[in-house]
């Protein structure tokens, strides 16, 4: 067992997580019609590549990536497009983005799959690129393309650190996977290990999941490179940074990312999907929701196809309470409000949250900022919030980033102990915003020639890496000695001999 | 099924705290010191409460409303009540009703109001208000009276009321009995005119064990009011702590070289408004340093101040000055203490 250690900061909530793990993960039919958005995940949404009344196949690629950050989109189930129109996506901008109407067949019809190599057998950039092309993101609701994290780019990966500490109150998606699939969280995590080529992997859980601990820890055994981690629970211990530092005591540098520090952060749903992906040949098509808050009847956390309407789920967690009033994606810490449960499931909903007017805040009892510091005491980056909300509503960005807003994670444990019950996030997210539209205007001309000069920095470094690789390739074959060489040269006659083959065939022709 | 189709910010959780809860346990925290200042030295100090507070409601109200901001939400925050009472146990008791007046109003229309109102002030309110009439009427700022137990005879509060209001006294009684200078101004005066302080405080009859006679406990249960706020978390430990220590530091230094002629710590921690100022002047949030560094040095440069103020400026305690000064200083001192970010190398300015 590690030595844990603390982050500054942080809150303790009431967890509210036992009213939905009361029952298994119940699974949800396949809806009369699925609502898949091209537009799920971090990056720019998926192209488009089937158009009405084509039918697809269930696992079949219907939105294809030319970014680099982005991830494909798949039909969850077989049947015939019916139209594609524009939607308000499931995001706090509520931006119309595309969305594929699929009527299913009810056959729910495999498309082709052959069966791959052992993961053991394939290298860890083939790896990422099945990974990439099942669609896997970010389940713990963030949505960043996996795959990305996936390349260690010239890093000894120390540990691949799976987060199951699921730090909001309400959401159970992760612990009930779990606590009744850890076998599947643990294929995966082999996966990623092998792909990562990482030392060791850490399964971080909150300690207010004591069967979900239990249930991983049954597999430390089995495994030395593995390692089930019990820590505190408190808000947001979940966050990558406070994950990080929690278990290493080590910070990720301001605007730098876990690799820095050589190791990688998933969510324990990412790790099963990756196995589901690879093993199961399936890609990201469903996933677990946890529906829950005093608004359901019978909060549970359910399995679905992405592209089933919220309503369906609620539906099959018993229906709204007479004073359900509020709808809510995410945890009550980070997540948005939804205007309507037509709203499709997308692979980053990891909980429908129902509120009644007693479980939320009065927006209208916002006051002026009394500068009182206690979203200081709380601040897990060790932020002054005062200053930054100060700065953001004065509009005075250069002050805004000397007092290193981009730091800020948005976790909302500032707004939460506010007691002027002021949005903070929404304030930071604002100054953020118009200062990426700032530099976006002003500086276009000097990013472009920062890019050129990045480019040809990288160029060079893949050049240096490349002449490193081989010289250590070829030291490698001078120690491997003069079988190697024989085998080589019977390669070669093979080959000859083939072609010549080849060519008197063609002769013959 | 449609929800409302206004977004809602994040989080999504009913809050516990609100400025109204703060503000009504900085008042509850004053009543133990408001019951002894009224035990030691009479009804007066009820009656600069009662006047300041309908001064400061019926200011804020007119100024709220001329505003066309709602009325009793604002009033509600009890910002207003906490102003006027940190300023009527500032003012001496048995004040004449307008020096009240003039202040509280000064403080919410002028510091406060015209600034933006709660949380826009750069300066404490209540401390604007009390300079000003300070400043403006220094005779009448020095009509202090006894302790009780000094004086041979006292008002009750319906005559506390009239002296104020009309500045009738009692048949009984005559202006000297209420015309007292406070100990900290004995002291120096007593000090600049060469007495050492052993046959200072024992041939005066208006100084205690330690400090002013009556003035000491009240002093004690401000800091135990002060200690209950701490312990609701409602102000931070920095700006008080610092005060004291700074103060004591400072106190202590002179008094070990010259015990003659400066007065000991005790008597510094104990006399005039340094608790009262520590606990609950320099800790209003709106005015006073933001960040945990700032708030340090911000506590002890009032600390520092209130001595250098008493011991060499022209006024017998600086409590108001003092805080007034690190006021102007606060927004200088929360840009240079910004704490290390987490993930940055280094402090940067």
């Amino acid at each position: 067992m590690g030595k844990l250690y603390t982050f500054p900061g942080g809150i303790h909530l009431a967890d509210h997580k036992s009213v939905s793990t009361q029952s298994d993960i119940r699974q949800s039919a396949i809806p009369e019609r699925l609502f898949v958005p091209l537009d799920q995940h971090i990056g720019p949404a998926a192209e488009c590549v089937v158009s009405k009344g084509d039918s697809v196949l269930k696992g079949q690629m219907i939105g294809r990536v030319s970014e680099f950050i982005s991830a494909p989109v798949h039909a969850p189930t077989s049947g015939t497009v019916i139209d594609i129109q524009k939607f308000p996506a499931a995001h706090a901008s509520a931006l119309p983005s595309d969305v594929v109407i699929i009527e299913p067949d009810g056959k729910d019809e495999w498309q082709q799959r052959s069966p791959l190599a052992s993961y053991e057998k394939m290298d860890p950039s083939e790896l990422r690129n099945i990974i990439r092309c099942a669609g896997i993101v970010g389940l713990g609701g963030a949505a960043f393309p996996t795959y990305i994290k996936m390349n260690p780019v010239g890093h000894n990966i120390g540990a691949l650190i799976l987060n199951g500490a699921e730090c909001e109150p309400w959401i159970t998606c992760d612990d009930m996977l779990m606590r009744t699939h850890p076998g599947d969280i643990i294929e995966g995590a082999k996966i990623m290990r092998h792909a990562l080529q990482a030392t060791r992997v850490i399964i971080a859980i909150e300690d207010n999941k004591p069967q979900a601990v239990a249930s991983l820890r049954s597999y430390e055994g089995e495994y030395e490179w593995l390692e089930v981690q019990e820590i505190p629970t408190s808000y947001p211990t979940g966050g990558e940074k406070q994950l990080i530092r929690i278990l290493t005591g080590r910070d990720v540098p301001s605007q730098g990312l876990p690799l820095d520090l050589d190791l990688v952060v998933q969510n324990v749903a990412t790790a099963a999907a990756v196995h589901y992906a690879i093993n199961n040949l399936q890609p990201l098509i469903s996933r677990i929701i946890t529906v829950t808050g005093p608004g359901v009847k019978s909060p549970c956390n359910i399995e679905a196809l992405i592209g089933t309407p919220m309503s369906d789920l609620i539906e099959l967690a018993g229906g709204y309470t007479d004073d359900a009033d509020r709808l809510i994606m995410g945890g009550p810490m980070m997540g948005i409000t939804l205007k309507t449960d037509a709203t499709p499931v997308i692979k980053a909903t990891n909980c429908l949250l129902v509120q009644t007017p007693e479980s939320q805040r009065d927006a209208s009892a916002t006051r002026a900022c009394i500068r009182c510091g206690e979203c200081v005491k709380v601040c897990p980056m060790r932020l002054l919030p005062q200053q930054l909300y100060w700065y953001s509503r004065s509009r005075n960005f250069d002050q805004l980033q000397r007092h290193n807003l981009f730091d800020c994670i948005e976790c909302g444990c500032c707004a939460e102990v506010c007691p002027s019950h002021i949005p903070l996030v929404q304030y930071y997210r604002f100054g953020k915003s118009e200062i990426w539209k700032k530099e976006q205007e002003s500086t276009k001309a000097g990013l472009a020639r920062q890019r050129t000069e990045a480019r040809q920095e990288r160029a060079e470094r893949i050049k240096a890496e490349r002449k490193a690789k081989h010289a250590k390739a070829k030291a490698a074959k001078a120690a491997a000695g003069d079988d190697k060489q024989t085998e080589i040269k019977a390669a070669v006659a093979r080959s000859k001999a083939k072609k010549a083959e080849q060519q008197s065939a063609t002769e013959k022709l | 099924m449609d929800f409302d189709q206004h977004q809602h910010y994040s989080p999504h959780i009913p809050s516990k705290s609100t400025v109204s809860i703060v503000m009504v346990k900085v008042l509850l925290a004053l009543v133990p010191g408001i019951i002894a200042y009224i035990a030691f030295f009479g009804w007066g100090v009820l009656v600069n409460i009662i006047i300041a507070s309908m001064v400061a409601l019926i200011s804020e109200a007119t100024v709220v409303a001329l505003r066309r901001q709602p009325v009793l939400p604002t009033l509600m925050d009890g910002s207003a009540l906490v102003t006027a009472v940190l300023l009527a146990l500032a003012l001496p008791p048995h004040s004449t009703w307008w020096l009240i007046v003039v202040g509280t109003a000064f403080a919410i229309v002028i510091a406060k109001q015209l600034y933006g109102g709660l949380g826009y002030n750069p300066f404490n309110p209540a401390m604007v208000g009390y300079v000003v009439v300070l400043i403006s009427f220094p005779l009448e700022m020095t009509r202090w009276n006894p302790p009780l137990a000094l004086a041979d005879m006292s008002m009750d509060l319906l005559e506390a009321f009239r002296f104020s209001l009309t500045g009738v006294l009692p048949a009984r009684m005559d202006l000297d009995m209420i015309s007292l200078a406070t100990p900290l101004d004995v002291m120096r005066t007593k000090l600049d005119m060469g007495s050492d302080l052993s046959s200072i405080m024992s041939g005066n009859g208006i100084f205690g064990h330690l400090a002013g006679a009556g003035s000491e406990w009240v002093s004690v249960a401000f800091l135990a009011g002060g200690l209950w706020l701490l312990y609701e978390r409602i102000i931070d430990w920095r700006i008080p702590l610092a005060l004291l220590m700074a103060m004591t530091i400072m106190a202590t230094s002179f008094w070990l070289i010259d015990s003659n002629y400066y007065a000991s710590p005790l008597f510094h921690l104990m006399a005039g408004a340094t608790m009262l100022g520590a606990f609950f002047i320099a800790t209003d949030p709106v005015s006073a340093s933001t960040t945990p560094v700032g708030r340090l040095i911000f506590g002890a440069g009032c600390g520092i101040l209130i001595y250098v103020i008493r011991s060499w400026g022209g006024y017998p305690d600086g409590v108001a000055f003092s805080v007034l000064l690190m006021n102007m200083a606060a927004p200088l001192i929360d840009y240079y203490t910004q704490p290390r970010v987490i993930g940055q190398r280094s402090k940067n300015s």
